[in-house]
């Protein structure tokens, strides 16, 4: 194997990670804060689950196409696709972990007088953590996997091997995208979940 | 007080029930409409400080909404309910909820505090000093005879039902609130448990003088614990009478009522005096 391929690999498996950072960063600043309001908004959560939910069953590909004519090819179509993907598990489960709340609970402390803010900061958050967790999770490792057709449009990443290979059948290529893609889903995947089960209920 | 188990004698709560002093509670002429279906019904009563005012009824007649207007969880439809003389709907929420302890048969302990953060969560919230905190939940924590060094670290689920309602009722107490409000607290435990928490109200009842109105569906519960007897039939208040009169009273629902007590293998109104 080439000598600057090794290079490559680590240059795109960077560019890679950082497409997926952004994605998610942008996606959770999104997310749970509107998973927030829609707790306390019952009439607005069809329509925001509902809009996250279609954005995710758009095949991705078809989601790049209608985005290009709009915001062209390169990395900002790339991100824009990707947080709407990361949109669905993150907003979901902020809204499931949250209405979760043992009832008993949240019942109490709103007798005891905690304003909505208290209620939020002391009870809900912190009881809803793990499941919301979960959601950035499941959207950190799908969005790893949807980077990859990034470098289809432009965006650059682990897909650019991918494709390389497809294209002049070349599995070394393949592999030089693929691998690494795998690894950071995995290394993901734990590293979240170790945090996740450290936020679990003590 | 303590461990001994004789007769409970029923002496009225001395010098609080003062008829010409404001009523802790009053429902004025109540009535809470849900849809079509009246889950309240032109409800008018007082609550006199210092008195335990029992709210008994079957499932779906209201006491427990009757109680959840009280400290604000819900509003009227119609009417007005005050507390300590003011609407409940001219105040503000908060400050009221703050002022009432609330204690719930799932009890509703934090599962992510200790049971010292549980009991002391009024009283941060008040914003009172770390050590006056730290006394007041080792105070309650014994009055509840749960031994402050044994319990104060542990989380919720490392203990018994008992164990959980009696850290609740703590909790109520935390921020020394002048009434206290129960629905069906001690329904989830068995009878035995049931027992000991009953008796245990009864004590704490004597050294605290507080106003209690206690939401419940036992019969000898209400026999046992009440200064006076709500009994609520589908929103409609049948009969307030103090335990006695309420022995003797003709209408229908308190006749269903005490039918069970007759037939049920439980013998709580002979402990009455």
């Amino acid at each position: 194997m080439r000598q600057g391929l090794w290079n490559e690999i680590l240059n795109q498996t960077a560019e890679h990670a950082v497409l997926v950072l952004i994605a998610i960063t942008i996606a959770l600043a999104i997310g749970i804060p509107l998973g927030i309001l829609l707790t306390r908004q019952k009439s607005l959560r069809r329509w925001a689950l509902g809009f996250a939910n279609v954005m995710q069953t758009v095949p991705s590909l078809a989601l790049f196409g209608f985005l290009i004519p709009i915001t062209h090819i390169g990395k900002p179509t790339a991100i824009v696709a990707l947080v709407l993907y990361a949109l669905l598990p993150i907003l979901r489960n902020t809204l499931t972990g949250i209405l979760g709340v043992d009832a008993a609970v949240r019942e109490s402390a709103i007798a005891m007088g905690m304003t909505g803010s208290q209620l939020l900061r002391h009870v809900e958050l912190p009881l809803a953590a793990p499941v919301i967790l979960a959601g950035v999770r499941v959207a950190t490792v799908t969005t790893i996997g949807t980077a990859t057709i990034a470098a289809a449009i432009g965006g650059g990443g682990l897909g650019v091997f991918i494709f390389r290979g497809i294209a002049s059948v070349d599995t070394t290529e393949i592999l030089a995208g693929a691998v690494p893609a795998a690894l950071l889903a995995l290394l993901s995947d734990g590293g979240l979940s170790w945090i996740e089960k450290r936020f679990s209920p003590a | 007080m303590g461990g001994s188990r004789m007769a409970v004698r029923r002496e009225p709560v001395a010098g609080n029930i003062v008829s010409n002093s404001a009523a802790a509670v009053e429902f004025r002429n109540v009535t809470v409409r849900i849809g079509e279906t009246r889950i309240l019904d032109n409800l008018s009563f007082r609550v006199e400080p210092g008195e335990t005012l029992v709210l008994l009824g079957r499932s779906g007649s209201g006491k427990t909404t009757a109680l959840r207007l009280i400290n604000g969880l819900l509003f009227p439809t119609s009417g007005v309910v005050l507390v300590d003389g003011r609407p409940t709907t001219d105040c503000n929420v908060i400050a009221l909820r703050r002022g009432i302890g609330y204690v719930i048969q799932d009890v509703g302990l934090f599962p992510h505090f200790t049971i010292a953060q549980n009991v002391g969560l009024v009283p941060r919230l008040e914003g009172w000093p770390a050590e006056k905190i730290a006394g007041r939940t080792r105070e309650l924590l014994q009055q509840v005879h749960l031994d402050p060094a044994k319990f104060e670290n542990r989380r919720p689920r490392e203990l018994s039902g008992g164990q959980r309602q009696r850290v609740g009722v703590a909790r109520a107490l935390a921020a020394n609130p002048k009434l206290l409000l129960f629905d069906e607290p001690f329904g989830a435990l068995d009878p035995v448990t049931r027992r000991e928490l009953q008796d245990q109200f009864i004590e704490l009842r004597e050294s605290l003088r507080k106003t209690s109105v206690f939401v419940t569906h036992d019969v000898g519960e209400a026999l046992r614990l009440a200064t006076r007897i709500a009994l609520l039939d589908r929103g409609k208040l049948e009969i307030l009478a103090a335990p006695d009169e309420f022995l003797k009273c003709e209408g229908r629902e308190t006749q269903a009522f005490l039918e069970v007590l007759n037939s049920g293998p439980q013998m709580n109104a002979n402990e009455r005096e």
